[in-house]
């Protein structure tokens, strides 16, 4: 399996990963997730992302690598934005490939479950010309937690 | 023995840095106790009590309160991620 995990402090390009992906026939499936930046109805002028450098790569690694072990991929590709961004902008790709498309579905869903909950990457908002942190939510951790409790026995990043 | 103590996101703003280094003695071997320790200095107090809801990793590893921690370690502490 190919991998690409990184940290960009920059605008992400949306044909990146399926030309990275691709493999001339290797795979049957490719499975694109592209988060972006809500607008919240317009209340947020800007959003701001933090990291842990260094940690936030291995996270990362663990979690693509934990994919790797469940379903047979033959490419993954992880890229999230960091620094400033505007509504509308791309913050993160998660892109998979493999020979049938279940496995492209759930691994790419699995792979943004778990950053999600353990990607240390925080956020704030500018509204009305104020910074404020965004609160992590009750339902990322249950769908990280679904995924502990499916894939129990196994260990976890 | 030497720990350095990292802060992120909404802690580091309330602590106002974003890494400490520091010395406590021996019986310190568990974040939680680092924590307990660390709660000693007041603004570092209130600034954890403002953020009680929080992650840890040691050495850039997810851990947990009761993770141990020894001379030389990387302690971080952080509220919940929201990356995505």
């Amino acid at each position: 399996m190919k991998t690409r995990i990184e940290i960009r402090n920059g605008p992400l390009v949306a044909a990146e990963p399926s030309d990275w992906l691709r493999d001339a026939g290797l795979s049957g499936a490719q499975v694109q997730f592209c988060g972006q930046v809500r607008d919240e109805q317009g209340s947020v002028e800007a959003l701001h992302l933090e990291h842990y450098p260094g940690m936030t790569e291995s996270v990362l690694g663990t979690i693509v690598e934990q994919a790797g072990q469940k379903w047979h991929l033959n490419g993954a590709w992880v890229v999230h934005r960091v620094g400033t961004m505007a509504p509308g902008d791309d913050i993160v790709q998660v892109a998979v490939s493999a020979g049938h498309r279940q496995a492209a579905f759930e691994a790419c869903a699995f792979i943004m479950d778990l950053l999600k909950t353990r990607a240390p990457f925080w956020k704030k908002e500018l509204i009305d010309g104020h910074w404020f942190w965004v609160e992590a939510r009750r339902r990322d951790a249950e769908a990280a937690a679904a995924w502990l409790q499916a894939l129990s026995g196994h260990e976890l990043p | 023995m030497m720990i350095e103590v990292r802060f992120f996101a909404a802690l580091r703003e309330r602590v106002g840095s974003d890494r400490l280094e520091v010395s406590p003695p021996d019986s310190v071997d568990t974040v939680a106790k680092l924590v307990a320790w660390l709660e000693r200095d007041p603004d570092l107090a209130d600034a954890l009590a403002a953020t009680p809801r929080r992650m840890v990793a040691v050495n850039e590893v997810l851990g947990s309160e009761e993770s141990s921690i020894s001379q030389g370690d990387v302690v971080a502490l952080f509220p919940p991620v929201t990356g995505g």
